[in-house]
């Protein structure tokens, strides 16, 4: 008696797993689909939203760090649009024959904050001075080897005169977001992150930021390109077209980026 | 090549593998020797680490290590920093994570040891801790070398949880995993790949010997 229901049932969660795992191909409409930058998390769903109730065209989008995605890319990922966060990836893939040539638009600038948790030990009102202060004892950091963000934070650092002085405290997270979990978990007292982030819905409410003057760092410039090997290159250039409507831009800019100046350079 | 991040991994290794054979030891013998019928789950959380992703693992410790938490708000208030970032952090982060390495096959060697001989010392009338000391451990010496090598080379290879509670600090949380992510990262693909090539070489040559100890080549080789 047991051994036919058991059987049954085995076949039923073959068949069931089977159904989960055909269902979406099969139903799924021909898409865009999209690689962007983690800093992009916040934003990008309301546009891909708004694009896709314009257009009817779906936009599956894949977030993670620049780096990875220009290593993934150039051995055959299978994207059709790339949202890096540093241009410099776009420009490489372009030289290196992976992306579409003429494709690569800067779609926004990245903004940098100090930003610490709400009744921390940094007074904003003090700047960058403030990560001086003895009783912070942990500042985080993307990683400036590789992460765009910390970059800029090392550069603004630099530019105050502070680096040397705020050196030993530096905790690198793999990229913004990470840097920005190190604060919000309470490990790190202070850190520089995006202004995107510190923006962001999760974190908006527990934290207080200082945004540092876009002059104190090179400018974080964020590319996007259409990958060659795409098979869907028209609804990649239908989305990047999208994302340089004036009503994405200022949908851009009330999330954290600062938009190009008309003339296409940094602001 | 990062020589400061593979001494600093040898180093935790070390530490860790020795931490673990410490506290393995009378887990394992908990494991082989306890009749307790809800055994079963002292051993799924001791397993627990084999299936977790490390980043649930990462995640729960800097969660618990936080000024969030009460642990962390007492470890910081007693040492007046938090264990995130600290190389003790990676001691505490690594044990947890290697843990199934040192106590599985520890315990699966004492389950081996022979009764009739556990019970002839307990009519000599050896205490059970004697008996566990002079006849259990001996026996499984075995078990205990697997244990200790492959929570070591499990420790040398630990990424994830390093990732997450680390914060990448030169000399103090950059394993070899981590300044291998790095150079790739940085597309210093020449230097990742010397890296890597030498923990792959240092991987295959300690598996080589786990199952060198199980297989007993040498004492094949004896018997002809």
């Amino acid at each position: 008696m047991r051994r036919p229901v058991r059987r049954t049932l085995a076949a039923g969660v073959v068949a069931g797993l089977l159904a989960l795992g055909a269902a979406p191909a099969a139903v799924e409409p021909p898409g865009i689909r999209v690689a962007a930058a983690s800093d992009l998390q916040t934003v990008l769903p309301v546009i891909a939203e708004r694009f896709q109730r314009s257009t009817g065209r779906h936009v599956g989008v894949t977030y993670g760090s620049s780096g990875n995605f220009f290593s993934q890319i150039q051995n055959g990922a299978p994207f059709d649009v790339f949202l890096s966060a540093d241009i410099e990836y776009p420009r490489r893939l372009e030289a290196a024959g992976v992306a579409e040539p003429g494709s690569i638009v800067t779609y926004g600038f990245g903004r940098i904050v100090v930003w610490s948790r709400r009744g921390g030990l940094v007074d904003l009102q003090r700047g960058l001075e403030a990560l001086t202060d003895a009783r912070i004892r942990r500042i985080a950091i993307a990683n400036p080897e590789h992460a765009p963000y910390g970059r800029a934070a090392v550069a603004a650092l630099r530019h105050e005169g502070l680096y040397d002085r705020v050196r030993s405290k530096l905790v690198l997270g793999e990229n913004v977001s990470q840097a920005a979990q190190f604060v919000d978990s309470g490990n790190a007292e202070a850190g520089i992150i995006a202004l995107s982030l510190a923006l962001a819905p999760t974190l908006k409410p527990e934290g207080t930021y200082y945004e540092i003057p876009l002059t104190f760092y090179p400018p974080i410039e964020q590319g996007a390109v259409i990958v060659k090997a795409s098979a869907n290159k028209a609804g990649g250039r239908a989305f990047l077209e999208f994302l340089g409507l004036p009503d994405s831009l200022r949908l851009m800019q009330s999330f954290g980026f600062a938009m190009p100046a008309p003339d296409g350079r940094a602001p | 090549m990062d020589w400061p991040a593979i001494g600093l991994s040898i180093r935790l290794a070390t530490i860790v593998s020795l931490v673990l054979l410490v506290i393995g030891l009378p887990i394992a013998g908990w494991l082989a020797f306890s009749r307790w019928r809800w055994k079963f789950l002292v051993e799924a959380i001791v397993a627990l680490p084999l299936v977790l992703p490390p980043t649930v693992l990462g995640f729960y410790v800097l969660m618990a290590v936080g000024a969030r938490s009460p642990i962390g708000r007492a470890w910081t208030a007693w040492t007046g920093h938090s264990l995130a970032f600290t190389f003790e952090g990676l001691v505490l982060a690594s044990i947890l994570y290697s843990l199934p390495f040192a106590v599985q096959p520890i315990a699966a060697s004492f389950a081996q040891v022979d009764r009739g001989l556990i019970d002839a010392a307990a009519t000599l009338g050896s205490p059970p801790w004697r008996t566990f000391v002079r006849v259990v451990i001996p026996l499984s010496i075995e078990g205990i070398i697997t244990g200790g090598v492959l929570s070591f080379a499990h420790t040398i290879g630990e990424f994830g949880v390093v990732l997450m509670v680390g914060g990448n600090l030169p000399g103090i949380t950059r394993t070899v995993s981590i300044a291998i992510y790095d150079q790739v990262q940085g597309f210093q693909y020449a230097d990742a790949n010397a890296t890597a090539l030498l923990l792959l070489v240092f991987s295959a040559s300690v598996l080589a010997l786990v199952y060198a100890i199980v297989r007993k080549p040498w004492a094949v080789a004896s018997l002809r």
